[in-house]
């Protein structure tokens, strides 16, 4: 039926373009420092957390019901928390580890997801269960008149243009600007790139802080979808980002959205029409992963990793 | 931003390691704060205010259950009831020339961790009964390791009838676990129980079915579906979501053609309420259904409408006369949390527990030979509790079938109709 499919559609892109922002910041930092950041889940999840305490505790009454006030409020507060936890985590965890074995910052990202994690568990009130979050968009939903009609909610909607301005947002900072070229020259080739005057340290910094804000936007954008979070989501949702950041070519830019949008179709149109329906929709993200990999190992957009002396 | 593995950094090398080892020092005590830590209660009533003969040392009721985790609202609930027998025991002297200690454990409603709760009570010789679990799925892996050391098990709340029955519940009942027991009534007894309702009151007749795949949901879903196909409603959708899904778009756009008029969902709240939610935001404004894994207050909290529905196994608390002094005893106890949906049958497990052990126990002491006299006793169980009358069958099934339909009325569950199943 025409207007299920167009339904499925529309919830794929909907998922798809939040796992592509955080795939955002997976793939970012893994172009820079060669570092699978494990716990960018993390950062996603405690910028959800620190927008509630925000709208919980300290927004006044009068603000809460209108969203022209209490999004930009949230989202930026959401995008701080996970900018400073981000920054906090590169600084204290990664750092150090900076002239170690790949295996070793690796290892501590796992470490750091898992302590970020139980700390929220242990210090955010209730957060042993999952919390419910404001709806801080326009509450409802646009039914198109299509057939059964598709419904879309309001929040969905922003999900999505939001999320994609700002992966455009990003890819023309990396382009265009002077530090988005420092970036890029780190990646390249970081002693090169030294002696070109760039300061190795301030590119990373700079690219957690730009991963970390990503993931916070997405965190409260999350929540204003789904009206509840957990500390799971950002386990879960990073598999998945993390999986888009592959699929798509692992530090490319463009791949990580394009890779999360084609996850949430995967996800959403072979929970409908492929054999097992949704009790198997995940499985079909990785047979997909799978797939591509082995006739495209490098990813969509993914250069081949040439290996130097 | 294709790069190639880095090699930057050989300066201050002494510096860096330090600073590792710092780190990794750090993130290791993090980690083991969570994990460690022995979480015996010190039941009240051994030091002042109680005279009980305590000289024969000190005999412990574990527990297993979701102390932490989405489902904790039920499983803190849990802990405190039994927490408040114990002690009442103690006071009282119930279980003579002992002090009884209560040692609960956190499963996190998880199998494995359940399993490794399980492990370490079972090796401790001074445990001699458990109350719990939850969720029938954590007690698939507690109840073997129990039995097998002869504990006696007494779960408030599991619900899937192949703990008691065996894998041919339906067709050739076998008890597998001799030391289970149960005061929950079963879902043969609750799923039917919720399609009589759904069907022959509220008068539905396409509906949807959904569960977590999980033992307690899919064992509910089916055993509601095969009733309402009976009773001449049409089950227009099987499906399956996870446990930890938040977005069910996915299943919704799939339903949303076939016209249901309800949706049934076997599974628990963190999944009912939002998915609750997103059926209204897709523009299905049809009642949600579930079973006793819904019944609490976070279901509305994450969701859950007005109208919503649930069946729950017993009598609500506030309407049962026998009740009554369980709650005042609660609330004078000034525990932190809610009794929450499964108190009062918790209350009644450490109970069967306690007076199995009294009994077992008489006048002598308790070694590993009185396990077998224990497991009697609480088979023999003739108990008025908090909620009814308890006895077993003999598969380890509470012989009180009496289930209660709820809906949601303002921000919590209400009670609607309490009744006794009979099978259609």
């Amino acid at each position: 039926m025409l207007s299920t499919l167009l339904s499925q559609i529309v919830n794929g892109l909907v998922l798809g373009s939040l796992i592509g922002l955080i795939a955002l910041g997976y793939t970012m930092v893994y172009g820079i420092v060669q570092l699978i950041n494990f716990a960018h889940g993390e950062i996603f999840m405690v910028g959800a957390y620190g927008g509630l305490a925000m709208f919980t505790y300290l927004l006044p009454t009068a603000l809460k019901n209108h969203w022209y006030f209490a999004l930009p409020i949230l989202l930026i507060v959401g995008a701080a928390v996970s900018v400073l936890v981000a920054v906090a985590m590169e600084r204290l965890a990664y750092r150090p580890l900076r002239g170690a074995p790949r295996l070793a910052p690796l290892i501590t990202a796992l470490g750091v997801s898992v302590a970020l994690q139980e700390a929220v568990r242990v210090f955010y009130p209730n957060a042993t269960a999952a919390v419910p979050f404001p709806t801080i968009f326009v509450p409802g939903t646009l039914i198109i008149p299509i057939g059964d009609g598709i419904p879309i909610k309001y929040s969905a909607i922003l999900l999505v243009v939001v999320a994609l301005a700002l992966a455009y947002a990003l890819n023309t900072f990396v382009e265009r600007s002077r530090m988005g070229r420092a970036m890029r020259a780190t990646a390249q080739d970081p002693d090169v790139a030294r002696l070109m005057g760039v300061d190795p340290d301030r590119v990373i910094v700079l690219t957690f802080v730009l991963g970390g804000a990503l993931a916070g936007v997405g965190g409260i954008l999350y929540g204003g979808l789904y009206n509840t979070i957990n500390i799971d989501m950002g386990f879960q949702n990073g598999i998945f980002a993390f999986t888009a950041a592959v699929l798509g070519g692992i530090g490319n830019i463009r791949g990580a959205v394009v890779g999360g949008l084609a996850i949430g179709l995967v996800k959403a149109l072979g929970g409908q029409y492929l054999p097992g329906g949704t009790a198997y929709d995940y499985v079909w993200i990785f047979v997909v992963l799978i797939v591509v990999l082995v006739f495209r190992p490098q990813g969509f957009f993914g250069e081949t990793e040439r290996v130097r002396a | 931003m294709v790069g190639h593995p880095g090699t930057r950094g050989t300066e201050g090398h002494s510096m860096t390691r330090r600073r590792t080892v710092v780190t990794a020092a750090i993130l290791a005590g993090a980690l083991g704060l969570t994990a460690c830590g022995t979480n015996r209660d010190e039941a009240a009533g051994s030091g002042g205010g109680s005279s009980c003969d305590t000289s024969k040392g000190t005999l412990v009721i574990g527990m297993v259950a979701p102390l932490s985790g989405s489902l904790s609202a039920l499983g803190l609930g849990m802990r405190n009831s039994t927490k408040l027998a114990v002690d009442q025991a103690n006071q009282k002297c119930t279980v003579k020339g002992y002090k009884l200690d209560f040692q609960p454990e956190d499963d996190q409603a998880t199998a494995q961790i359940a399993g490794q709760a399980a492990t370490k009570l079972s090796s401790d010789p001074n445990v001699v009964g458990v109350v719990g679990t939850l969720n029938s799925s954590t007690a698939q892996t507690v109840a073997p390791i129990l039995d097998a050391k002869k504990i006696v098990m007494v779960s408030p709340a599991n619900t899937n009838p192949t703990l008691t029955l065996g894998q041919a519940a339906t067709t050739a009942p076998a008890r597998p676990f001799k030391t289970y027991f149960r005061v929950a009534t079963t879902d043969l007894v609750q799923g039917p129980f919720g399609a009589q309702y759904l069907i022959q009151k509220a008068g539905k007749k396409n509906i949807a079915v959904i569960n977590d795949g999980k033992t307690y949901g899919a064992g509910l879903a089916a055993t509601f579906s095969a009733e309402a196909t009976k009773l001449g409603a049409k089950v227009v959708a099987q499906e399956q979501v996870g446990e930890k899904d938040t977005d069910f778009s996915g299943v919704i756009a799939k339903i949303r053609p076939l016209n249901p008029d309800a949706v049934y969902y076997g599974g628990e709240y963190p999944v009912a309420g939002p998915l609750s939610a997103q059926l209204a935001g897709a523009g299905l404004n049809i009642p949600l259904m579930g079973g006793d894994g819904i019944v609490d207050k976070q279901f509305v909290a994450l969701g859950g409408r007005v109208g919503d529905l649930a069946t729950n196994v017993g009598a609500p608390a506030d309407q049962l006369p026998s009740a009554a002094t369980f709650i005042s005893d609660y609330k004078a106890a000034n525990f932190a949390e809610d009794f929450s949906a499964y108190g009062v049958l918790t209350y009644d497990a450490a109970n069967v527990i306690i007076n199995g052990l009294a009994t077992a126990v008489g006048t002598g002491t308790f070694d590993d030979s009185k396990r077998q006299a224990l497991i009697d006793a609480v088979q023999a169980t003739k108990l008025d509790g908090a909620s009814g009358s308890i006895a077993f069958d003999q598969y380890g099934d509470t012989t009180n079938k009496v289930l209660t339909v709820y809906g949601v009325k303002g921000d919590n569950f209400a009670p609607i109709e309490t009744g006794t199943y009979k099978a259609s």
